[in-house]
């Protein structure tokens, strides 16, 4: 026993607390504390610091300068021939830039016949304004020989100047916008002929290689029919495969194969997906490259194990007396699936879907390899013309030199964070309304 | 005729199916005494089945068929591939007959009674109707493209002929099965049973499909790269494919890629394996409910954000930030290149924080009560439960989780392609760009491309490798994931 060699004495005087270094643990647990803490900070300072340099670089992109003109339709430049009755080739090909230009000098008062600054007028507007006009004119021809209010696009240098974004201290050779029109941006801004407006063309416009009249409406577009396609395929395919492997499957080795393939492909690099399209879809069926409808096929592949994991903790998630209900009053093992489990498990069948598909809009790798980095000006009809996505809009942004493509692309990339953050919030929406907890 | 016009018909004649094999059956159950054995829409749906199924698949088989019958048929009326032939290549002569008997079927819509035999005199009207041919197209050709166009006219009439017949069949078949103790239910449960499991089948198709093509092109590239100067070479140049050259003096070292691969991913795992685990202890062990409710899903949203954002970014705002950094630390010069491992791997990293702390958390979370308990009674204080208990007990699914996080490192492109530069070169300086396996794969295959040349072909290679060392991580990992899971249950 250990109290026989007990003493008595030390009874009496009680030593001091035999130091187990308490102090220096508890130093430890709340240096450990605070490692923790920090950790966290580490983490939302990022994601901070990604969505504020993002939003502080893009915010502007939604602005859009624009100057009003007077734009007198003189038949002179468009039709000197006086052919346009018999021609029509005439209205598309004649020289609209040159009006604007005109338009432009005499609200500066410069004359005309002073070319080195007839130049610099020019280079205040967007070369966009030749598309606008044509438009105008070939819409309506009598307006030929009058002038005409008309906004018309500023260049992406003024639009970067006019929003401050230019530094004026830097030597004028060293920067895109002279000394002139920078006054001249003064004067008109001063007069309310140049305004800054809600910029509706970088929803509506297509691929442009001017920053000013490039939009992400072929990308919207594109990635509509493809977020379409993904819904129409991996939802029923998804949804019948859970159904199987949840409540049929036999506890074999086909099952236990397609279960480690499921798991498998869900963490399967993107860009393989991406091969296998382009070597399967592309070369080997035929289909069309660039095309959103094998984009969507390479994506709905990418989703489906998204999907049936899901939707496979959905069915889990319906309480086996439903089924045994179900039976027992004689429904067969089809029925108690489609008539109980499945509605039951909707709704999380559902907000499972939906994010599958906010993955799926976000996914910019196997797109580039199917062909999609195209530059695409008119709408894809149908998913079988060329079309471009969203994020495969940014990436070909992101590789544009001119700062007016990084404001541009910030843009962008608030637009398709808008769009994730709906389809996450129709998600959480859906589960916190419908999901059932048993 | 066309195939939505045959499809139409034969869903047309299910649906008819549908309706009176339902009223036909429904007749039948009114006046008798026995008991029916299934309700009158199964019958419906069973008439329906055999109505529109083995059309739909004989229908799939043989267009299919006919097609490649079509084209081997054309493809050995070619003539013999001599050194002097105008075409390069029988596949591309193959697809210009293709091109032209497309712009016949356009012409003929349009009621041309005699088809030029010339391909000078074909061209003209042809570009007049829109279609556009190949300035090279042959003479010889226009035959063959009429033969064309005749083989898949009459295949296509035939196949529509018998598809419709066989939906009339089974749609009659059908009725006369109707009865009132036919056991329509369990067939029709016995179909959608067969449609459950071929739409599981989808996901091993999509393995199969994965490795197969990749494997075959593969195959093409090591025919003009012997392996070992592939998976051993320490020179990354591949050349650019001139179109037709068929040269293959481009060097494809995988060793370049692949330690730029590892050196990013275990950068980003270096800032993201302690930042998540702490982060995910934390939120396991000490955060009050409230706290974690409000940053779990903050640090998700982390995880929701397109990799294409991070990409740009680390392209515009870490590289530059990083290079100005160091040029203020080193006094003007700046030691750290905008694109560069670093960039890359911090940026990485970032991205890699919410795989690591959800999923640890989702295995510290499943470490027993009693484990904790029994610590904290003995006296330890939290932090050494924590990491002398918890986490020895959570490790095995820790690795787990980390591998699946490495393996997905590994896989990651839009933040490579942007950040980490295109310089193959073996560097053990983080400051400076690496290149990566997946950075390749997008740079070989964008652009015009030639399915032929080695150049395109390596990009299946690096893939098919990039496949098998995150698969061989994925197996591994979920196999650890797996086993502990069953340890605690």
């Amino acid at each position: 026993m250990t109290d026989v060699t007990f003493n008595g004495a030390s009874v009496a005087a009680r030593p001091a607390r035999r130091d187990i270094g308490l102090k220096r643990r508890y130093a430890a647990e709340q240096r450990f504390r605070l490692y923790g803490i920090l950790a966290i900070a580490i983490g939302i300072f990022f994601l901070f610091a990604l969505l504020f340099s993002v939003v502080s670089k893009g915010y502007t992109a939604f602005w859009q300068t624009s100057i009003n003109l007077s734009v007198n339709f003189d038949p002179k430049i468009i039709d000197p021939q006086n052919k346009r009755a018999t021609d029509p080739n005439v209205l598309l090909t004649a020289n609209y830039p040159v009006l604007a230009r005109n338009a432009l000098a005499e609200k500066l008062g410069v004359e005309t016949s002073n070319r080195p600054a007839l130049r610099q007028v020019s280079g205040m507007i967007s070369d966009g304004v030749r598309t606008q006009l044509r438009n105008i004119v070939v819409a309506n021809p009598s307006i030929i020989g009058t002038t005409q209010n008309v906004w018309v696009l500023a260049s992406a240098d003024v639009d970067s100047a006019n929003k401050g974004q230019v530094d004026l201290s830097v030597d004028q050779a060293r920067r895109k916008v002279s000394d002139q029109q920078v006054e001249w941006i003064r004067k008109l801004d001063a007069d309310g002929a140049m305004v800054q407006r809600f910029n509706t063309g970088i929803f509506t416009f297509g691929a442009s290689s001017r920053p000013e009249t490039a939009g992400m409406g072929v990308a919207i577009i594109g990635s509509f029919y493809m977020m379409a396609i993904v819904l129409v395929l991996s939802l029923p395919i998804g949804v019948a495969a859970s159904i199987y492997l949840e409540e049929f499957a036999p506890k074999n080795r086909l099952t236990d194969i397609i279960e480690v393939n499921i798991n498998n492909l869900a963490a399967v690099p993107s860009i393989v997906f991406g091969l296998l399209g382009l070597a399967v879809f592309v070369g080997f069926m035929g289909m069309p490259r660039s095309a959103s409808l094998v984009g969507g096929m390479v994506l709905t592949l990418m989703t489906l194990p998204t999907v049936i994991i899901a939707t496979r903790a959905a069915l889990r998630a319906v309480p086996p007396s439903i089924r045994s209900a179900a039976l027992g009053l004689g429904a067969s093992r089809m029925q108690m699936v489609f008539h109980h489990v499945l509605p039951l498990a909707a709704p999380g069948i559902l907000t499972g879907t939906i994010i599958g598909l906010a993955q799926a809009l976000g996914e910019t790798a196997p797109l580039l390899l199917i062909g999609m980095v195209a530059f695409v000006v008119d709408y894809p009809a149908t998913p079988l013309d060329p079309a471009t996505a969203l994020p495969v809009q940014i990436f070909m942004w992101a590789n544009e030199a001119e700062r007016a493509f990084v404001e541009r692309t910030s843009g962008a990339i608030i637009i398709l964070l808008m769009f994730l953050a709906v389809m996450n919030l129709a998600a959480i929406f859906l589960r916190s309304r419908f999901e059932r907890r048993w | 005729m066309s195939g939505f016009l045959i499809i139409a018909i034969i869903v047309a004649t299910g649906i008819a199916g549908l309706i009176a094999g339902r009223q036909r059956a429904s007749a039948q159950q009114v006046g008798s005494q026995e008991k029916p054995h299934s309700r009158s829409h199964y019958h419906g749906w069973w008439v329906f089945i055999l109505a529109v199924l083995p059309s739909l698949l004989f229908l799939a088989i043989w267009t299919a068929g006919s097609s490649y019958y079509a084209s081997s048929t054309i493809r050995a009326a070619l003539p013999a591939q001599t050194t002097e032939s105008a075409i390069a290549s029988r596949s591309l002569a193959y697809s210009m007959i293709e091109n032209l008997a497309h712009g016949l079927r356009v012409l003929g819509t349009d009621g041309l009674s005699e088809v030029p035999s010339s391909f000078e005199a074909l061209r003209p009207v042809m570009a007049e109707h829109g279609v556009a041919l190949a300035s090279d197209t042959q003479d010889y050709m226009i035959p063959l493209a009429q033969k064309l166009n005749s083989i898949l006219n009459v295949s296509s009439w035939a196949g529509a002929i018998i598809a419709v017949a066989i939906a009339l069949g089974g749609f009659f078949i059908g009725m006369r099965g109707v009865a009132i103790r036919a056991r329509a239910r369990n067939n029709v449960e016995r179909v959608i049973l067969g449609l459950l499991i071929a739409a599981s089948s989808v996901a091993i198709l999509t393995t199969v499909g994965i490795v197969l093509s990749m494997l075959f092109e593969s195959i093409a590239f090591f025919r003009s790269v012997p392996p070992h100067e592939f998976f051993f070479g320490t020179v990354w140049d591949p050349r650019f494919a001139a179109a037709g050259a068929g040269n293959t003096d481009g060097q494809f070292g995988l060793i370049p890629l692949l330690a730029g691969t590892l050196y990013i991913a275990f950068v980003a795992m270096l800032f993201a394996v302690p930042v998540g685990l702490m982060a995910a202890v934390y939120m396991a062990e000490y955060a009050s409910p409230g706290v974690r409710r409000v940053v779990k899903p903050l640090l998700e949203l982390l995880a929701g954000i397109p990799t294409i954002v991070y990409g740009f970014f680390a392209l515009v705002t870490v590289g530059p930030f990083l290079r100005d950094l160091s040029a203020a630390l080193a006094g003007g010069t700046s030691f750290i290149q905008a694109q560069s491992v670093l960039t890359a791997g911090l940026v990485m990293g970032i991205m890699l924080i919410p795989f690591v702390s959800s999923l640890s958390d989702d295995i510290i979370t499943a470490v027993p009560r009693a484990m904790r308990d029994g610590s904290l009674g003995l006296g330890a204080t939290r932090s050494e439960t924590i990491k002398r208990v918890i986490l020895p007990a959570a490790l095995p699914g820790i690795v787990g989780a980390l591998l699946l996080t490495a393996s997905r490192a590994i896989g990651e492109t839009m933040i490579v392609v942007l950040a980490a530069g295109v310089a193959a070169k073996l560097s053990a300086n983080p400051f400076e760009a690496m290149t990566t396996i997946t950075v390749k794969i997008v740079n070989q295959l964008t652009g015009d491309l030639e399915f032929t040349s080695p150049q395109t072909l390596v990009a299946f290679a690096l893939g098919i490798t990039l496949f098998c060392v995150t698969l061989g991580m994925n197996v591994f990992a979920l196999y650890i994931v797996r086993k502990y899971r069953e340890q605690y249950e």
